[in-house]
This record gives structure tokens, C-alpha cells and sequence, in this order.
């Protein structure tokens, strides 16, 4: 079995995260690139699942060429090989021409398992599952609380207010892990010093068939951009005996109840 | 390649960060001496530094250990000092050992699955450690060591003690480093020392008296190099300085 665990390498999520107002795009020098840890535990579910069968994992992104130490570490924790797709024509892509380069990435590696996070943590878009199983024509299962991999099907649970729905689809799919999956594992020194001789292909669009200026497709187009506000003060109520009362006004006013 | 020597210390600053940093105040408040995170470090691949692969080692250059023991000082300075012996009994067996010697202990000690404690100094031998009176006698393929040791990092919860002990003439060059594996009869601890700060390796401070027929059955020998060793193998914080 063939899986593609599809990775992204984002800025800090702990650190501050800023936007180019010339551009749009995020600014990547404003903070440490890391791998995403959403994409991580994608990772590790295809990781133990290969712990204990026959399996070999290929983990892959679309992303700048810098980005490659990232992507290595994917290897490190026991990937067996990397595919980045890196072209500078791509840069600032909108989902959907990340997924048409994505979808033709895996096409072009073969994949009986597709794993994403639910949404990665810069862009927060949480669409491109769904969009690469469409252009895959596979099915597709959303933000898996579990996952369980057999030789011709994949099943899970996803979590909502009112409960779990049990979902399953026959192999090959695309599915997205959610947070509550377990952590990723650490890398060790044996894992690093392996990575640098795991095969590590990188591709560029044209290697794929891929326009990415093709006006004939779809594409969003930014219009404004703007700092995201500074935060201002919060209402105090101060409780004189009404507070209950008054908070319940105060969500009531601002629909918030 | 630099590219993977940064990915080592990053994985060691994470290390450091999510397993030392949080926990350094309450294991030296409790004095407690965490041998599971340990034992995290060994799968790392932290306990055999510059151990060659062949027995689990990671086989990494002397500048890797120095900016890997940094980064672990940021999270614990004491768990980094303990790693950091603990790695030169690991290197020691690798490299001074026989065959025999490295197959039975140096993967462990690299798994640190087995803790190693390096036991050179004594209540009258510190900076001058080659003034050490503790003395080996060789009784047929055994050693019958006499002497007492102190601030023995990690003693107690060690599986291989490597005793430096005098088998020659006065100085260094009289000296030889024994392998005592726990359990050996005859090998006893002492309090636990009063010190401020630094708590962690908890037999840290024991005496450590292989006593009276320490009978290292054969092990014995490592190495009669042992004071050109102790000269020159003194990785760690130490190498960087404490703030
Ligand atoms: C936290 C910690 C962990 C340790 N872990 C271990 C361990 O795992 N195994 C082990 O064998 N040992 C261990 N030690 C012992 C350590 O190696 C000794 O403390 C060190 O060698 C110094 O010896 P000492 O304490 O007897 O001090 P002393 O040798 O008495 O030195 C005291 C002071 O006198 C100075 N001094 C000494 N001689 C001279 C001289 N000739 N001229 C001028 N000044 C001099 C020293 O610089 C120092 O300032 C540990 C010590 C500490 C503090």
C-alpha cells in the first residue's frame, strides 16, 4: 500500500505570524518555519499504521525550494521518500491551483491512501482535502477523530456536537486527521542521519502539466488587504447585583446568545 | 552537512524544551532523578554520542555533542551534566573495551536503558584526580577493588559503575578504569549528599565504596589508558561554562 501524507511548512505557530501588505502573501521571515504539526499527525497515522504492516509512506508539499530542510524532516521520523513540488510560478497560490498541482503530484506518484490535516495553520482554509479528492475522483473522508487502514478500505470516526458518525470508504481515498489523533513522534539522531539518503524528488509545474497562469481556470483574485485591527478594550460589567442580568443583555444585543 | 547538524540540534532543542525545561524546577525541588525521561533521551540517540553505530552508537563528531549538551542545558543543566557523564563511561567501554565488553554494555548504556556512573573522584582526589588512593588487586581474572569514591553522578540508579582505581604506579598512568556492574558484591552507597541546587542525579553525591571484594568477575580490565582518558574527555556544560 501506497500512502502520501500531504505536509506544509508554516510559520512558528506559537510565534507571531504577519502579513505582507505589498504582496498578500504571508510573511515567512517574520517567524521560524516549522512543519505543520497538523500535518505531523497525518504523518503518524500513516507511520504506525507502516509500523506494523506493509506499507510505504511518501510524504509530499508544494512549497518554496527553501523549504526542503522542512520536508526532510518528514524522512526523519521515517518516511520512506519526498516529493516537494517547488516553482516559483506558484508562488501565492489559491487553493485551487495548490490542489490541481497537489492532485497532479499524486497522480503522477500513485497512491492507494491520501492523509491532510484538517487545515493547516497559516491559511486555515480547510478546503483542499475535499478538493483533491475531487480532482482525484476518489472519496473523501473529513477531519477523522480515528482512523482505522485495511488492505482495500479506510474507516473512521468524526466527532460533532450531537456525536460520532462512524464513516468508511473503499481504497483509493483521501481522508483528513484532526487534532484529537495522537502526537507525532520525535525524530531520533539514527532517523536524521538516514533522511539525507531517502530519495527526495522535486518537481516543478511544468513537470506536471501545470499552468500556473492558465486564465481559463478559476482562480480568486485578492481586492483589499489591512492589518487586522490592535485589540481593543473589552465591556467591563461590574456586578452591582445585576451582573447575571447584564451579561445576558450584553450577549442578547450582540447576538452572541 | 549542515543542513542535518541543525535537524539534530533541533531535535534536541525540542527535546530539551518539551521533556527538561518544564520539569527542572520540580525534579530539583523533589530531588528526584528522572531515569523515563532518560530513557526518552536514549531513544533521541543522546546516550552514546560519539559511540560508533556498530553497538547502538550515533557516531556523532565532539563539536555536534558540545552544541547538543548547550541545548540540554537550556532545559536542565543538571540532567545535561548527567548525560554528559553518562556518556563518557558509554565512550570509554567503546572505545578502551574488548569485544566482549562493548557488545554487553555500550548498547544499553546508548539505549540508556543501562545508566552508566563514571566514579572518579574521592573525598581526597578531585582536580587532582591522579592522586586517587582506591586501589584494584588482581585475583585471578577478577579485580578486588578497595576504596571510596564521591559525587558520583547517577549512582544508584546506575547499571555499570566504571571505577577508576590505581593498578600501577603513583600518577595517572598507574591507573585503570574497571567495569563494576550493579549488583557486585562488596559495592555499597552512601547518603545522599546536602548541596545546594543540582539535586537531580540523585546518588549524585553518594559515597560509593567498592568495597571490601568487588569481584568484577573478568570485566575488570577496560583500560590501563584511563588517565589520558579522564585528561581528555570531558564533554559537557563543563566545556561551556555555567551562567
Ligand atoms: C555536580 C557535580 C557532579 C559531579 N559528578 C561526578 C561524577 O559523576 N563522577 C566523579 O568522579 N566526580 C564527580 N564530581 C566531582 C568533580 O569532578 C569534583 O568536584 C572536581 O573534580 C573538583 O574536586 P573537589 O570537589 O574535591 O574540589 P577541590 O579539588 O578540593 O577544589 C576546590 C577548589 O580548590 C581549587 N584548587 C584545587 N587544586 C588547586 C591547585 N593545585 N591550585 C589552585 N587551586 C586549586 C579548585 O580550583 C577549586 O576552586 C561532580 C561534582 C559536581 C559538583
Amino acid at each position: 500500500m501506497k500512502i502520501i501524507v500531504i505536509v506544509k511548512e508554516v510559520p512558528d505557530t506559537y510565534g507571531e505570524r504577519k502579513l505582507d501588505l505589498e504582496t498578500g502573501l504571508a510573511d515567512r521571515a517574520a517567524s521560524e518555519p516549522v512543519l505543520d504539526e497538523i500535518g505531523e499527525r497525518a504523518l503518524e497515522v500513516a507511520l504506525s499504521h507502516a509500523d506494523a504492516n506493509e506499507a510505504e509512506v511518501v510524504v509530499m508539499s508544494m512549497a518554496p525550494e527553501r523549504a526542503a530542510a522542512t520536508i526532510r524532516k518528514g524522512l526523519a521520523m521515517g518516511a520512506a521518500s519526498a516529493v516537494q513540488v517547488a516553482d516559483p510560478g506558484l508562488a501565492g497560490a489559491d487553493l485551487g491551483l495548490t490542489a490541481r498541482t497537489l492532485a497532479a503530484a499524486i497522480r503522477k506518484t500513485g497512491f492507494d491512501l491520501v492523509i491532510t490535516g484538517n487545515l493547516s495553520t497559516d491559511g486555515s482554509g480547510g478546503v483542499l482535502p475535499a478538493m483533491l479528492a475531487e480532482l482525484l475522483d476518489v472519496p473523501n473522508l473529513t477531519a477523522l477523530s480515528s482512523v482505522e487502514i485495511a488492505a482495500d478500505s479506510v474507516s473512521g470516526g468524526r466527532d460533532s456536537d450531537d456525536g460520532t458518525m462512524r464513516l468508511s470508504a473503499k481504497l483509493p481515498a483521501v481522508i483528513s486527521i484532526t487534532e484529537a489523533l495522537p502526537d507525532a513522534r520525535f525524530p531520533n539522531f539514527k532517523g536524521i542521519m538516514a533522511a539525507k539518503k531517502k530519495p527526495f524528488e522535486t518537481l516543478a509545474a511544468a513537470d506536471l502539466g501545470i499552468d500556473p497562469q492558465d486564465l481559463s481556470v478559476a482562480a480568486s483574485i485578492m481586492t483589499a488587504i489591512a492589518e487586522k485591527p490592535p485589540r481593543s478594550a473589552g465591556v467591563k460589567i461590574t456586578d452591582e447585583g445585576d451582573g447575571g442580568v447584564k451579561i445576558a443583555e450584553f450577549l442578547v444585543e450582540n447576538r452572541l446568545a | 552537512m549542515t543542513e542535518e547538524r541543525d535537524a539534530l540540534i533541533q531535535a534536541v532543542r525540542e527535546f530539551a524544551d518539551l521533556e527538561l525545561a518544564p520539569n527542572a524546577e520540580r525534579w530539583d525541588a523533589e530531588k528526584h532523578f528522572p531515569v523515563d525521561t532518560l530513557r526518552l533521551a536514549g531513544q533521541l540517540g543522546l546516550g552514546g554520542e560519539s559511540v560508533r553505530e556498530d553497538v547502538g552508537g550515533s557516531g556523532l563528531s565532539r563539536l555536534d555533542a558540545v552544541a547538543m549538551f548547550e541545548e540540554l542545558a537550556k532545559g536542565d543543566t543538571t540532567i545535561a551534566a548527567y548525560i554528559s557523564i553518562h556518556n563518557m563511561v558509554a565512550w570509554m567501554i567503546d572505545t578502551y573495551g574488548d569485544d566482549a565488553q562493548r557488545e554487553r554494555w555500550v548498547p544499553g548504556l546508548a539505549a540508556m536503558t543501562d545508566l552508566g556512573s563514571y566514579c572518579l573522584t574521592e573525598p581526597g582526589a578531585g582536580s587532582d584526580a591522579a592522586a586517587i588512593t582506591t586501589s584494584a588487586r588482581r585475583d585471578g581474572d577478577d579485580y578486588v577493588i578497595n576504596g571510596v569514591k564521591q559525587f558520583v553522578s547517577g549512582a544508584g540508579s546506575s547499571a555499570v559503575h566504571l571505577v577508576m582505581a590505581r593498578t600501577g604506579e603513583p600518577g595517572s598512568r598507574g591507573i585503570s578504569a574497571i567495569v563494576v556492574p550493579d549488583g557486585t558484591p562488596g559495592l555499597g552507597f552512601g547518603r545522599n549528599e546536602e548541596k545546594m541546587g543540582w539535586h537531580a542525579p540523585r546518588g549524585h553525591q553518594r559515597d560509593h565504596a567498592a568495597g571490601r571484594r568487588a569481584e568484577p568477575s573478568g570485566r575488570g580490565r577496560v583500560t590501563t589508558n584511563a588517565g589520558r582518558a579522564v585528561r581528555d574527555r570531558r564533554p559537557s556544560t563543563r566545556d561551556l561554562g555555567y551562567a
